[in-house]
């Protein structure tokens, strides 16, 4: 199933908040530096944090407090500077290029503030791009269905409104059931309403497929939905709270 | 299909404008190239089929008079496989319907049987029936002058006219091209070969039992050299002229040169426009990448390879070189078909075969590809290195600065548009480098295109003009004293006359040689000049030493002062060394000239000569001609305004159709550049126009941008088109460098204007498509998605 070989079982019936929770991703003293010009840009300073098996967490912080850079680092899309980023046992950081395009392929998807939709492909066929490399992963049209799209599936991007674009990109991004569901301010260029049916179609592909899920917002509402919320500042984790109770989506406001 | 292609079909079809004007560049280059390479090819598998079918052969010699015995002598030459020996003469003919004498060569066939060597291809008519006066004309002379079998000629034998009739109408291997007398190019109307019994000829030129010509075919693996070396040896007691083999044979000779030209337009054509079809691939790829990095970016964060997404824009420039090759093979194979029957009824070759062989298609589409992925590697490079992380943010802004112009303090002048047009030029300095590039080779391919005419224009003028300004010449049929220059002086209307004396020689420097005709000229002479390099005349020196072609001096490998063998073929075949007193940059022939007094000195004989040029006034030309006919010791006449009209058809017919083809293509090419440079342009600059637009600027200022930068860029490019047009004709000037004729490298300036113009006007189109597409700007729709 899971190729990345480690030590690690899967359980799917251990409950959220248990002792015996499964660490998915592991984060260890992860700083990422940047060098633009003369200048060193430290996006993140030692950060520490592990997520958990079926987890939905919300990263929370202001512009430029390295959720995006720390969020490219759990999904193998950048390499730390500094420290260790484990997924189920494996360092990722042993991994070359490609182990890291393997990685993705396999266990994340991605979904982003802009939508990142190929314009000149209909909406299943924005999906399919994704299906045709993955190996488990469930019919283009089903994903669509599963973000309430099952209608469109033939329109291009150009021909859907934001909202419905982004509900395109959460399905091309749950079409391969990933293990990790990682979203860089999703609702971020969308109305509210728009935004709370995206947050649904989010929290409900969390828990209908299981994905570890790990969301950027600066819409400190949103944090209600969370098991966890991490907030971030200055490149470090400042705190994190856990939610009791998770709340709906439609319970939100802003 | 999987979904990226799907992607990578509907990429194309939304830039379909720019995508058809790169396939049909693409399309010109291959096609010229499929059609010069497949004609080249046919014209020689169709030539190599004359030569063997009608056994063409591969020495030639001529003498004085030689028994016939002598060929059984020279069939024992180790390595000759057949011998054939012949009467050949030239006489003056008289044709109905032409005032002026043509020259004849007539050429003695066996009255039974064909010949062995170089057999004729009847055209029309039968072969010669013994004892009847009939001839075979050739097929050139007799289109020129309507002659079909029956009809009657008459040929000046010995001072009398001599009665021939028609027979029939041939070709022949060995005069695939007519050259002879002192002519340089093809005159079927002044110069005709007619082959005629060989009792009859003997008869007339008493030479019964004997010849004065003979070619011979040799076997495989013999050396050539060799068999000259002892035909010379054999020939030499019967005033043998050197033999030679079908390297120095005029008609092989010039016919292979021909095929070199084409061969010069076969490559250098297509190497042009693949470059511009590979920079157009270039820009369009980059512009496509760089608008595709959140796309790039996003593929790479699911998973898709490098591979994958290497593998993906590679597809794209492909399936534009297959689209291309596709239309260029299909195309090149038409028009290589069409213009191979052109040639070919040009040549008059009996057969054709042409055909389109795989590895020309093959080679056409490799060569495409070649240069169209080779042409997006480094923006496919740059799409594959692209770290997906770091593409999911939006592009950061551009760096600028002031341009030049402002930091100069210009910039108060300058209105806030055209500063942006100007930074956008300064910021990306290799990219408007290109576009001035791509839009100077187009100028330059103009220049190219027409520069051809230019330079037939200018060779001919600077030839007949210049060089050699006499209206007549007179060639005798034997050298003879002074006095019949004299004569030839005292017709009324001849204004000034200079003897000339030509004698056969062998020029040899070391192992180089070639065989020509020497040439005595008077001192301070008026009617031939010779250009020396730069500008001004050499002199003819009155103590010896020659004044060669320049060109003759690169074949023989000879520096100025340096000496030369020269072998004299007639008389007493003397031998001396000349020293090289001046080389002459004459455009036409091989030539070598000295002073008429020094040449008459060696050669141990009183003032002879063997012909005169004069000018004669233009009135009394008509005169002139009855009176030259009348004389029996005149062998022919050389009109200079005829053989000018004919040089001017012979130079249209075989090199500017080729020309007509290239400056299609140039024009294609011209539109293609600057239309995908502004279309680039506007998808580039959508946003920026749009938010211009919103903040209230017209749409003429918003269109200056782009037009006026295209504008700027295509007035930067064009002196640079000249100077490249400039360079391309010089480099194909240097191809075009035969010892027949040396094209000169020569761009008149209505040239240069009229590929200005072509350019200007691409771009003055092309702008106005852009600028059509800045009124149908969607502001707001441009504003919010984030390309």
């Amino acid at each position: 199933m899971h190729p990345v070989s480690g030590p690690y079982s899967q359980s799917d019936d251990a409950p959220v908040g248990s002792p015996e929770r499964i660490q998915v991703l592991s984060v260890r003293a992860v700083s990422r530096v940047y060098r633009m010009g003369e200048i060193e840009v430290i996006a993140l300073g030692g950060v520490d944090l592990d997520v958990f098996e079926g987890e939905f967490i919300v990263l929370l912080g202001p512009s430029g407090s390295g959720k995006s850079t720390l969020l490219n680092v759990l999904g193998g899309l950048d390499r730390p500077t500094q420290g260790r980023v484990i997924y189920r046992g494996v360092d990722l950081g042993g991994f070359s290029e490609a182990g890291l395009t393997r990685f993705r392929r396999r266990h994340v998807g991605f979904v982003f503030q802009f939508y990142n939709l190929l314009p000149s492909l209909t909406a299943r066929e924005n999906v399919a791009l994704v299906t045709e490399i993955a190996d488990t992963a469930m019919a283009p049209g089903d994903a669509l269905e599963l973000v309430g799209l099952g209608h469109r599936m033939d329109h291009f991007p150009s021909q859907l409104s934001g909202g419905e674009q982004q509900r395109v990109a959460i399905a091309r991004a749950v079409v391969k059931r990933p293990d990790v569901l990682l979203a860089d301010e999703p609702t971020g260029a969308l109305d509210v309403v728009t935004g709370i049916t995206v947050l649904e179609v989010l929290a409900h592909a969390n828990r209908q497929l299981g994905a570890t899920t790990v969301v950027i917002t600066h819409n400190a509402v949103i944090a209600g939905m969370a098991d966890r919320v991490v907030h971030l500042s200055g490149g470090t984790i400042s705190r994190i709270e856990s939610n009791a109770t998770r709340m709906d989506a439609q319970e939100l406001s802003w | 299909m999987k979904a990226l292609d799907r992607k990578l079909l509907r990429d194309l079809a939304g830039m379909k404008g720019q995508v058809a004007a790169i396939v049909l560049v693409i399309a010109a280059g291959l096609a010229t190239f499929v059609m010069s390479l497949t004609m080249i090819e046919a014209l020689k598998r169709s030539r190599e089929a004359y030569y063997e079918r009608y056994r063409f052969g591969h020495v030639f010699a001529s003498m004085k008079r030689a028994p016939r015995s002598l060929a059984e002598r020279i069939a024992e030459i180790p390595g000759v496989a057949r011998v054939e020996t012949r009467i050949v003469v030239e006489v003056s003919l008289r044709v109905a319907g032409m005032n002026e004498p043509a020259v004849g060569r007539l050429i003695s066939v066996p009255e039974l049987g064909e010949p062995v060597l170089n057999r004729l291809h009847l055209r029309r008519g039968r072969q010669i029936e013994r004892g009847r006066g009939e001839a075979i004309v050739s097929e050139a002379f007799a289109e020129a002058h309507g002659l079909t079998p029956g009809d009657g000629l008459h040929a000046v034998v010995n001072g009398k006219f001599q009665k021939l009739t028609v027979a029939g109408v041939a070709i022949s291997p060995e005069y695939v091209f007519q050259i002879g007398g002192a002519g340089i190019f093809p005159d079927d109307e002044r110069f005709g070969v007619l082959w005629v019994g060989y009792e009859e000829l003997a008869a007339a030129f008493d030479m019964l039992e004997a010849f004065n010509d003979l070619s011979l075919q040799r076997m495989p693996g013999s050396s050539e050299e060799e068999i000259i070396r002892q035909l010379d040896r054999l020939t030499e007691p019967y005033g043998g002229l050197g033999a030679y083999g079908r390297r120095d044979q005029v008609s092989d000779r010039y016919l292979s040169d021909e095929l070199a030209q084409l061969r010069v337009m076969a490559t250098a054509a297509p190497s042009i426009f693949l470059g511009i079809a590979a920079f157009l691939l270039q820009i369009v790829v980059s512009r496509l990448v760089a608008s595709q990095r959140e796309q790039i970016a996003m593929l790479k964060a699911f998973g898709y390879t490098s591979a994958a997404i290497a593998r993906h824009y590679l597809m794209f420039a492909g399936v534009i070189v297959i689209l291309g090759a596709t239309a260029g093979v299909c195309g090149g194979a038409w028009l290589g078909r069409s213009l191979t029957h052109i040639y070919a009824d040009y040549y008059r070759f009996p057969t054709l075969d042409y055909r389109l062989d795989a590895w020309v298609a093959a080679a056409a589409l490799g060569i495409g590809l070649a240069a169209g992925l080779g042409a997006v590697l480094t923006a496919v490079r740059r799409a594959v290195a692209l770290p997906p992380a770091e593409a999911m943010q939006p592009e950061p802004p551009p760096a600028f600065r002031t341009a030049l112009v402002e930091r100069a303090g210009l910039g108060r002048l300058l209105s806030p548009v055209t500063r942006m047009m100007l930074r956008q030029i300064e910021r990306r300095p290799v990219k408007s480098l290109l576009t001035v590039v791509g839009i100077a080779l187009a100028v330059a391919v103009l220049v190219l295109g027409n520069s051809m005419k230019d330079a037939i224009g200018y060779l001919i003028e600077r030839q007949t003009a210049v060089l050699q300004r006499e209206d007549l010449t007179v060639t005798l049929v034997e050298p003879r004293s002074d006095r019949a220059a004299r004569e030839l002086r005292r017709l009324p209307g001849v204004l000034h006359l200079e003897p000339f004396r030509t004698v056969p020689v062998r020029l040899r420097s070391g192992h180089r040689s070639r065989l020509l005709a020497l040439s005595g000229v008077p001192p301070d002479s008026e009617l031939v000049r010779f250009p020396r390099a730069g500008a001004g005349f050499l002199e003819i020196p009155q103590e010896g030493g020659m004044i060669l072609s320049a060109k003759l001096g690169e074949v023989l490998e000879l520096g100025l002062g340096e000496s030369v063998e020269v072998e004299v073929l007639e008389g007493k075949r003397p031998r001396f060394r000349l020293h090289v007193a001046g080389f002459s940059e004459d455009l036409t022939g091989l030539a070598a000239h000295m002073d008429l007094g020094a040449l008459n000195r060696i050669m141990k004989e009183g003032p002879a000569v063997s012909g005169a040029r004069m000018r004669v006034d233009a009135a009394a030309l008509e005169g002139v001609y009855g009176k030259l006919r009348g004389m029996p010791f005149v062998a022919g006449v050389e009109i200079k305004t005829a053989a000018i009209r004919k040089f001017r058809e012979t130079m249209e017919e075989s090199l500017l159709t080729m020309q007509a083809f290239n400056i299609f293509f140039a024009t294609v090419i011209a539109f293609g550049v600057v239309y995908n440079s502004a279309r680039v342009a506007f998808a580039e600059r959508n946003h920026e126009l749009a938010t211009l637009r919103v903040l209230g600027f017209t749409r003429g200022e918003t269109g200056w941008i782009l037009v006026g930068e295209l504008f700027l860029l295509t007035v930067l490019a064009v002196p640079l088109g000249w100077m490249l047009g400039w360079v391309f004709v010089v480099l194909s000037a240097r191809g075009m460098d035969t010892e027949f004729y040396r094209i000169p490298a020569v761009v008149y300036p209505s040239t240069y204007a009229v590929a200005t113009f072509v350019t200007l006007a691409a771009a003055g189109l092309s702008g106005c498509a852009v600028f059509g597409r800045v009124r149908k700007l969607d502001m707001i729709g441009a504003l919010k998605c984030r390309d």
